[in-house]
Parts: C-alpha cells; sequence; structure tokens
C-alpha cells in the first residue's frame, strides 16, 4: 500500500489520456450497469415471487374469469392454509393507460396471504370503512403526488359500471409498504371487492385469480394438482402453478425483445473493453523504459510486475466503480419515467458483476506489459 | 484562396497516407464508431419494425368499434344486438348486393406452446365471419384451403405458424377440449393478423362459451365518410361505443411499445456516442502527439494553422465515415427481416420483422460524424495551437 502514490502518480503521468481511457471505462460500465437493471426488470416478477404461493387462474387462458365460490372449495384441499383472490381492473388514469396494477381484493384476506405488503392497522380500519376506499403502494403515491383524503378517478377500459360510467373514483385511505417485490408491488392500488362486484356492470361473482397460501413449498406440486381435480370437467376449469413459475412464463412472453436487446449490448459492452484496453496496453508499453530507472534504484522484478498490474487493475476498478454509480444515478433520475416499465434499481449482484469484470479487464490487460517489465534488463531500457 | 486549399489537399493527403501506420489506433476510433451506429440502428429497427407491422393494417378507411373506455380489442365487449345496431348505421361500404361490409368479431387468447422456449404463451384467437374476408382483402390463404364456416376449423396466420409450435398445416389442435384442425396458413400484408389464428365466430362462441363480441369492424364508404359513421354510432342511445379508424386504433396500439423501444435505443445510443467521442478525443491526441515535429515542421516551413486543423478534422471525419458504414451495414446484414415475438397490448403474441431503414441508417451516419467532429475537433486545435520552436525542440 506503501507504494500507492507512486502507482497514482504514474497512472496520471499523461493526464489527458488517462482521464479519456478511464472515462470510456465508465462509459463501458455504466451502460452494463443499466443493461442489468433492464434485464431484471423483464425478469422482474420471477425474483420476488413467492415459492409457497400458488397461483390458481383459468386453465385455458388469463383472461377468463372464475367463479368467487371457488375459494371455499380450494380451502378444504388439505395443504392450503389461506385463500385470496384478485382481478385485473386495468383501467386509465388521467387519458393514459395507468402505468400502475389495479386489484379489487377483500382486504384481510388478501393481506394475510401477502405479508409482504404492510399496511398500518389505522390504514386497515379506515379502509374497511370506506367501501370506496383504496390503499396504494409507497411509490405510486410519491410519484402521482396522492395524499390520504384525495379522490382518484380511474377510467375503466373493460369494467363499466351498471350506469355505464367509466369512472371509478376511490378514495386513498393509506399507503402500504412492500418489502419485497420492489420492482412492481409498491405500484399497485389496491380497491374493495364489495365496491367492484356490486358497482360493475356485467361478470357478478367472477374474479381473475387466487392466491393460494400452502403450509409447505414442497407440497406445491401436490395442491396444485388436488385443486386442479376439483374443477375438472366444470365449466371453469383451473390452472395451477406457483407464483414463481408463473411470473417466469409471464416474463418469457416479452422474451425475444429482452434476449436481443441484451444480445447487443452485452457485444458492445466487451467491444469497448477490448478496445480500451488495447489502449490501455499500449500506453503501459511505451513506459517500459522508465521501469529500467525503477530497477536500478532497487526496484526488485517482483515489486515492478505488482506496480504494473496494479495501475491497470486501479484504472479499471477506478473507472467500474464510477460508471456503476453513475448507472444507480441514472436510474435514480429516470425513476418516474421507468416505473412503467419495471425498472428501479441497480441491484447488489450488478454491481458485485461489473467489480468482476473490471478485475478481469485490469489483469488482461496488465498481464503483458507487467511480464514485459518484470523481465526487462536495466541495460536494455536504460539504451532504449 | 487557391494555395490555402492545396495546403489543406497536401496536408491531409500527407496524414490519411501515414493512418495505416497508426492502424491500431484509428482501430479505435472505427470499432468505436461503429458499434455505436450498429446498436443504435439495430435497436431502433426493431421498434420500426413493430410500428411497422401494427401500421399495415392502419388503413384510414376501415374503423373498428369497441365499447367505450376500452383500449383494446381484449378488454372490449359488445352484445349481439349491439353489434346489428352498428351494422345499420350509415357510412359503411356496401357490396355488390348491397349489403354492408362488416364483421363482429371475437378475440380470444389461446395458450400453446412457443416454438422457440417450449414454454406456454398466449396466441390470439379471432372469431371472424365473411365479412371479415371482404374487410381485409390483403387476407390470403397461402397453403391448404380456407376453414369451412360452421365447423372446428381453424386458418393459421403466417407468423402465427412459425412463432408457435404445432400449427403446421394439417396439426390439430386442442381448444377447451375440442379438436381443432388446422386447414390452411394465411398472409395479410405484413399485418398483426399474420400472427393470429383465425375460425368461426360462432363456433369460437360456442366453444368459449360466450355470447358477445369483442369489436365490430367496418369497411367506411370512403375516409371521409368516418364522421357520419361516428356521429351516428355516438347518437345512439342504445350504444357506448368508441369510434376510430384502423389507423388511429394500430397507432395506440404500438405506443408504448415505441415508446420503451425509443427510450432504450437513444439513452443507450448517446450514452455508446459519448463513449465513443473519448475514444476518439484519446486516438486523435495520440496522432497529434506522435506527430507533433512533422507537424511544427509542416507550420515552420509555411503552412497555416487551418490547413492543419483541417486535415486533422478530415482525418478524424474519415474514420468516423469508415465506422459509421461497417456500424449500418452491419446492423442491416444481422437484422434486417429478423423475426422477433413480443406482449402485445391485447395480451397476446405478436411477430414482427426488424426494419433497417435507410432514413435509421442515415441518423446513424449523422451521429458517427458527429462523433467524428467533436472527437477530432480539439485534438485538431491543439496541434495548431502548439508554439512551433517548443515542437521542435521536443523529443
Amino acid at each position: 500500500m506503501k507504494y500507492f502514490s507512486l502507482i497514482w502518480a504514474s497512472l496520471f503521468r499523461r493526464k489527458t489520456r488517462t482521464i479519456l481511457t478511464l472515462l470510456s471505462i465508465i462509459v463501458a460500465f455504466m451502460l452494463f450497469g443499466l443493461l442489468q437493471a433492464v434485464n431484471q426488470a423483464f425478469n422482474g416478477g420471477a425474483d420476488s415471487a413467492d415459492a409457497d404461493r400458488l397461483i390458481t387462474n383459468s386453465r385455458y387462458s388469463i383472461i377468463d374469469m372464475l367463479p368467487v365460490a371457488y375459494q371455499r372449495q380450494i380451502e378444504s384441499v388439505p395443504g392450503v392454509k389461506a385463500v385470496a383472490f384478485a382481478s385485473w381492473f386495468g383501467g386509465s388514469y388521467q387519458d393514459k393507460p395507468a402505468q400502475f396494477a389495479v386489484f379489487p381484493v377483500v382486504p384481510d384476506e388478501y393481506l394475510k396471504i401477502a405479508p409482504e405488503l404492510q399496511v398500518s392497522p389505522q390504514t386497515l380500519a379506515a379502509w374497511k370503512a370506506d367501501r370506496t376506499g383504496a390503499v396504494v403502494g409507497e411509490a405510486l403515491a410519491k410519484r402521482m403526488h396522492w395524499k390520504v383524503g384525495d379522490k382518484v378517478p380511474l377510467q375503466a377500459d373493460i369494467w363499466p359500471q351498471k350506469d355505464g360510467s367509466l369512472t371509478w373514483t376511490f378514495d386513498i385511505v393509506g399507503t402500504f409498504h412492500n418489502t419485497k417485490d420492489k420492482a412492481n408491488g409498491d405500484s399497485a392500488l389496491l380497491f374493495r371487492y364489495d365496491y367492484f362486484d356490486e358497482a360493475r356492470q356485467y361478470g357478478q361473482g367472477t374474479i381473475g385469480w387466487f392466491l393460494v397460501k400452502i403450509d409447505d413449498r414442497r407440497h406445491a406440486g401436490s395442491v396444485g394438482k388436488a385443486i386442479d381435480a376439483l374443477f375438472a370437467n366444470s365449466d371453469h376449469e383451473t390452472k395451477t402453478q406457483t407464483e414463481q413459475v408463473f411470473a417466469q412464463g409471464f416474463a418469457k412472453q416479452f422474451g425475444d425483445i429482452a434476449l436481443i436487446v441484451s444480445a447487443i449490448l452485452g457485444a458492445v459492452f466487451f467491444a469497448i473493453l477490448v478496445l480500451t484496453g488495447n489502449t490501455m496496453s499500449q500506453a503501459l508499453r511505451e513506459r517500459i523504459p522508465e521501469l529500467g530507472i525503477l530497477k536500478t534504484l532497487g526496484f526488485s522484478n517482483r515489486a515492478v510486475w505488482w506496480l504494473v498490474l496494479l495501475e491497470s487493475l486501479l484504472l479499471a476498478i477506478l473507472g467500474a466503480v464510477l460508471g456503476l454509480l453513475l448507472a444507480v444515478f441514472a436510474i435514480g433520475a429516470m425513476k418516474s419515467m421507468l416505473t412503467g416499465f419495471g425498472i428501479t434499481e441497480v441491484g447488489w449482484r450488478v454491481v458485485a458483476e461489473g467489480l468482476f469484470f473490471a478485475c478481469l479487464l485490469g489483469l488482461l490487460v496488465g498481464f503483458a506489459p507487467a511480464l514485459q517489465a518484470m523481465r526487462l534488463k536495466i541495460v536494455d531500457a536504460l539504451k532504449a | 484562396m487557391f494555395a490555402w486549399l492545396n495546403q489543406i489537399v497536401q496536408v491531409s493527403w500527407m496524414n490519411l497516407k501515414n493512418i495505416p501506420q497508426r492502424a491500431g489506433a484509428s482501430l479505435v476510433i472505427v470499432v468505436g464508431i461503429a458499434g455505436v451506429v450498429g446498436v443504435l440502428t439495430a435497436i431502433l429497427s426493431m421498434g420500426a419494425g413493430f410500428r411497422a407491422t401494427l401500421g399495415n393494417a392502419g388503413f384510414e378507411d376501415r374503423a373498428i368499434v369497441m365499447r367505450n373506455g376500452a383500449t383494446s380489442e381484449l378488454s372490449s365487449g359488445l352484445s349481439r344486438e349491439q353489434a346489428d345496431v352498428i351494422s345499420g348505421a350509415p357510412g359503411i361500404r356496401r357490396d355488390a348486393n348491397g349489403k354492408p361490409i362488416m364483421a363482429a368479431e371475437l378475440l380470444v387468447i389461446a395458450d400453446l406452446p412457443k416454438a422457440s422456449t417450449g414454454t406456454l404463451a398466449n396466441a390470439a384467437v379471432r372469431g371472424v365471419q365473411p365479412g371479415s374476408f371482404l374487410l381485409r382483402p390483403e387476407v390470403k390463404i397461402t397453403q391448404g384451403r380456407m376453414f369451412n364456416f360452421g365447423t372446428r376449423e381453424v386458418i393459421v396466420g403466417k407468423q402465427a405458424a412459425m412463432q408457435f409450435s404445432g400449427l403446421k398445416l394439417g396439426s390439430r389442435i386442442a381448444f377447451r377440449d375440442s379438436d381443432w384442425s388446422v386447414v390452411g396458413i394465411f398472409e395479410a400484408g405484413g399485418s398483426a393478423n399474420e400472427s393470429e389464428l383465425w375460425a368461426d365466430a360462432e363456433v369460437v362462441q360456442s366453444t368459449y362459451r360466450r355470447n358477445g363480441f369483442q369489436s365490430v369492424s367496418v369497411a367506411l364508404e370512403n375516409k371521409s365518410a368516418l364522421k357520419t359513421f361516428k356521429d351516428a354510432l355516438t347518437a345512439d342511445p342504445r350504444l357506448q361505443v368508441k369510434v376510430s379508424t384502423m389507423k388511429q386504433y394500430f397507432a395506440a396500439q404500438s405506443e408504448v411499445m415505441s415508446k420503451l423501444i425509443n427510450v432504450l435505443g437513444y439513452s443507450v445510443g448517446l450514452i455508446m456516442a459519448v463513449g465513443a467521442i473519448f475514444g476518439a478525443l484519446n486516438t486523435m491526441y495520440a496522432a497529434i502527439s506522435t506527430r507533433g515535429r512533422e507537424i511544427a515542421t509542416l507550420r515552420a516551413i509555411g503552412f497555416g494553422a487551418m490547413p492543419v486543423l483541417v486535415s486533422v478534422l478530415l482525418e478524424a471525419e474519415l474514420l468516423a465515415l469508415i465506422g459509421g458504414a461497417i456500424g449500418a451495414l452491419l446492423a442491416y446484414l444481422l437484422f434486417n427481416g429478423y423475426t422477433a415475438a413480443t406482449l402485445g397490448s391485447n395480451f397476446s403474441q405478436i411477430a414482427f420483422d426488424f426494419r433497417v431503414t435507410a432514413a435509421l441508417m442515415g441518423q446513424g451516419m449523422v451521429l458517427a460524424l458527429a462523433i467524428g467532429l467533436i472527437g477530432g475537433f480539439f485534438p485538431a486545435w491543439r496541434a495548431t495551437r502548439l508554439p512551433v520552436a517548443t515542437a521542435l525542440r521536443a523529443e
């Protein structure tokens, strides 16, 4: 560590070049950070989904509704601890399709099965007292500047009211905090099923999907089969799978786009690294004669090897750290624009991967010049 | 003036002839810029292809009627009676027998295995009427035959046949425990309909236990008949519907995806452009510094500062141009016509071809030249600022 200032000084021996190289590395890693965040967004739900929660929806397609009466029947299946349900409301807010999930639910049941949604007792009491009440995710409330007591009008696209009116007005009674799903859950609006069922024009007594809490995740397969067997050959057959499998299947439907984007960007990331590496190692090679002087002063071969390698590593890691930081800030700044797409942050795994690639870059680039420097004969070096 | 031009030509020519000696460094500019242009063009071509696929059915003389508030066919619903009322509205074109050209259609979803992943994905199944074909004359059966109305037969869009496994001519598929057979493959002028499965609306209704429809599509007498048609429907107390031309409808459908792709493409492109500028600056500074003495010598024997500046800029621009051309060409060769599929706003798979258009490539080239200009200017500026005496003395 005592040589740090020496390494630092030699790094900035040619300021312009080093700074420009550093900036290129920063850009490459910023891109890497952003890209990984996008990737995560496409697969977002899959990470936060719960393995001991099952989703039961219509066997044929996600758009078909199920009778709400199934709830009691599913509860009777051995291994099932609790059952709640929700439906897709959709809708538009301020003339644009709502960039957040809107679900009608039964407050107590739904919160019991989704303990990651934390609601204060006061909020819950207020919600149960107000038939048109709704709770919203913290992130959503912040983004929309909604406060408790606000009336939020949504325009229905699927569900007009009985009188043909499209406007559903909800009273915001409070917010909830989602401890798990940072990508999407914070951006949901939950309102009461009894209000929904009574006011909607058609479809009374039907819901979109059931959430089933089971006693042990190892029983997921057998419990799922038992549920589906209950309704086999009925008018509404069901398909039950773990939340995780459901989310993965959904993410795969966007599949191609995510795959193509990440393939293109991955290729570019490595192209930038190769080019920058080329510049870096050229700069190191130019300086090899100077290293002869260090050796004259009594630096050992090993020390010179370390000096060169560390210099290259330092540059790569410095660039990577700054680049990843920039990616974090960029995503923070664009948050409001991106939440609709589920992109919210650069995760720790991404940072770790980035640092790994930075070390790899530093080692690969520094290795050859370091070897050359180590084997350097003082006489040759000084002659050059 | 002529002497000045002559100087520029002389110095530039000398520079350009020297590029091969600095091949490694010059390559940084070329490859860097090729990367920027290639990626930007490739990503945006995805958006262009998606818009084009939805736009291909975007006729202004066809209208689609959905329930008021619905944002896509899937979220819409119309009853049989409403469909009848709509068919009586003025402004609809009539066929030779004087019947209005219109079709009440269903759009439902079937889970089918996707060929690329093997996992289930949403396929759009459209229940159609004879009018559906009159309305869309671009629909042509390319293999097999038309389905028979009243039977469990289905024709499959060209793209759907490729995206999903088990949709070949003669295949049998199960919807709702009933057995259907694929009797034909159709094309629809490259529109989103090619990602759909078509069958008789009545049979689809009974299979899916539905009574109504999702939408009513009509052919208008002409573009200006929209107003007549729309006004008649909006004034009718029996209906609460939204009327849009196919063009408006599909433009709205592609909006979200277009926005996502554009945000992604331009922000990634911008970041990469900045990176490429740093790379270009680095290379050009290095080029200047190794040629410091040479430039000083030129200045000493009477060459002006301007010709030197122009020559450095020209070199940067030439490298940028080569890089940009390589990038655009690569994007074209690799991605033009490449077929991908994603989840559209009807919650079903829409396949589309990437379109690397001339406009996109042109835009890429402009960006390349801009990067070259910025990357070349500052080093060029420095080259002219260097005091001749100092530069000559330098090692």
